[in-house]
């Protein structure tokens, strides 16, 4: 019971957990109880009108469908990345893994706009594409997958460092093929991290505005997503239905950030046995 | 340009890959983060230099800009410490005490990790706007929140909230309790076991969080943008001030003040870099809801900006 000793030795327990509970409950829990109690005074017809009406749906589809789509490309890159990382050498290593953490330093707008310029027709690299990603539900892909782009880098590249060399000689000696290793000994261990990593990258596409709403061209029931669906109900004064779709959206990302954290705690247990 | 291996040279045998699928792999990956990274980051300052040194140095010392980049600074100057102080009280009770209900409260240090940008900035609106909880009693005393300065604050405080907490809980908790209790038993007073003993041990930590948190305040668009008003030269923050810039078709102007906000983000890089090299982390940066269990201590969060 070395925490119960602790109690009774280091000072500042009630103020610190007295300070932090006060200033979490002002700053996030308050507020958002505020979101969910607006949401109630609206009647239940009211509320399906709101969240359930084509142009909102259409959002969801999008919203979900293009964050998946960000994911899945970033799972399958982000390994790569990660691999490359670790396991070879090559001139600039350093910078470039210094340059993964990008996305999350640069604000979302700044990405927004240089992504809509190289994307648009006469852009760097839309100008060679024999089809339209700027101003498409194609640009909101490429703009959420640039912003979960350090995620998966980012949880499977300390899991492939602890990796044991030995299991891969004894696979090689048991007379797999490299292929064969990778699939059955290395890619099992990374299976949590890079479930993870990739979990975080459509937790954060999903709520993501700013990049977004500059490629995405905002066309209504084909490239609106759902964070600006809260927006113009918002500019219309309709608070009740901002807050509605807000609920909608407040749920999913709480049922994703539980699911986020049982992996962790999968992952956790899977590197402690491993 | 050759591939050198990093496995001893007998492993490597055995446990790499022929030297053609080194390079294939190293090429593919390169070439996906060019054409999401490295192209995006020369654009930013390709566009903004398109016209010229002339027009570019005009868009940022127009009176506008100006005031936006004061706001910018303003904002995250006061965002940082209020979560620096409140991330230093979390860490302290979470680390080194034992309570009920504990990993209940580390869950809701990261709620604003998993709100929308927009809705963080809805939540205040509901409270503070003038049909908001306290909108008529703010109205009668002439205070202004939301489409004003205190709103575009409140805001940044909540998207960049878990930053410097979710920094410090993992590492404290894995420097436990010893040294804290030795200065209290030998005699030291609460605020010199707090100076001499704890800061010096999770200064980089800090640190780290700090950079984090202040890349993230000085960034965020969604939240600002809704409690903002978008009134030039009062309450518009610089990435706010790209997009009206951006929506007039003043490319050259918008770019410029991208390539601010750019330069500011790959100096915080650069001292995170520097950090991940002091503490010999190989690699601090775990994205945000990284410290469940069996994670490494002073892992670092990351969310974008």
């Amino acid at each position: 019971m070395a925490g119960t000793g602790a109690r009774y030795v280091l000072p500042g327990f009630r103020l610190a957990l007295g300070y932090a509970l006060l200033y979490l409950g002002l700053i996030v829990l308050i507020p958002l109880a505020a979101t969910f109690l607006k949401a109630f005074t609206l009647s239940w017809d009211a509320f399906w009108a709101a969240v359930a009406s084509p142009r909102v749906l259409a959002t969801y589809r999008l919203t979900f469908g293009a964050a998946l789509l960000g994911a899945v490309i970033n799972a399958v890159f982000g390994l790569l990345v990660a691999w490359v990382l670790v396991r070879y050498a090559f001139p600039g290593k350093r910078l470039v893994d210094a340059l993964v953490d990008l996305p999350f330093a640069l604000p979302t707008a700044v990405a927004g706009i240089a992504l809509t310029a190289l994307y648009a027709g006469n852009g760097w690299i839309g100008q060679y594409l024999p089809f339209k990603v700027a101003f498409t539900p194609l640009g909101v892909v490429v703009a959420l997958t640039f912003i979960g782009l350090p995620f998966v880098v980012r949880t499977v590249q300390p899991v492939l460092e602890d990796l044991e060399h030995d299991v891969e000689e004894a696979a090689a000696v048991l007379g797999a093929s490299r292929w064969q290793t990778f699939r059955r000994v290395i890619f099992p261990a990374l299976a949590p991290a890079l479930l993870t990593g990739f979990t975080m990258a459509f937790a954060r596409a999903v709520g993501e505005y700013g990049s977004v709403i500059f490629i995405a061209g905002n066309v209504p029931m084909v490239s609106e997503i759902t964070p600006l669906i809260i927006i113009s109900k918002l500019e219309q004064y309709d608070y009740a239905g901002a807050t509605a779709v807000a609920v909608v959206m407040l749920v999913l990302s709480f049922a994703l950030l539980l699911l986020i954290n049982l992996l962790q705690w999968w992952s956790g247990r899977r590197r402690i046995a491993a | 340009m050759s591939t050198v291996i990093l496995s001893p040279p007998l492993v490597s045998e055995t446990t790499t890959e022929p030297r053609w699928v080194q390079r294939t792999l190293i090429a593919v990956a390169l070439a996906f983060l060019t054409l999401f990274l490295f192209v995006p980051l020369l654009a930013v300052f390709a566009e903004a230099l398109k016209k010229g040194l002339g027009v570019y140095w005009a868009a940022l010392v127009e009176p506008d800009a100006r005031a936006a980049i004061q706001l910018t600074f303003l904002a995250a100057a006061v965002a940082v410490p209020f979560n620096l102080v409140f991330g230093v009280a979390a860490a302290w009770a979470i680390a080194k005490f034992e309570f009920r209900g504990k990993s209940v409260l580390t869950t809701l240090i990261d709620l604003p990790f998993a709100v929308s940008p927009v809705i963080a900035g809805l939540v205040y609106v509901l409270v503070f706007g003038a049909h908001g909880w306290f909108g008529p009693w703010l109205a009668e005393h002439d205070l202004k929140v939301i489409f004003a300065v205190p709103g575009i604050v409140l805001a940044t405080v909540f998207v960049t909230f878990p930053f410097i907490a979710r920094e410090l809980i993992p590492l404290m908790q894995a420097q436990g309790t010893e040294e804290e209790e030795a200065a209290i038993v030998l005699g030291a007073s609460g605020w010199q076991m707090f100076w001499r003993v704890t800061l010096p041990n999770i200064k980089w930590g800090l640190l780290y969080g700090v950079i984090l948190c202040t890349a993230r305040a000085m960034g965020e668009f969604g939240a600002v943008s809704v409690v903002s008003g978008h009134i030039r030269g009062l309450t518009n923050t610089l990435p706010l001030h790209v997009e009206i810039l951006y929506n007039e078709y003043n490319f050259a102007a918008a770019f410029a003040c991208a390539s601010v906000l750019t330069l500011l983000a790959l100096v915080m890089l650069a001292v995170k870099t520097f950090i991940e090299w002091q503490t010999r982390h190989p690699h601090p940066a775990a994205p945000p809801a990284a410290t469940a269990a069996g994670d490494t201590p002073g892992r670092a969060v990351g969310d974008p900006a």
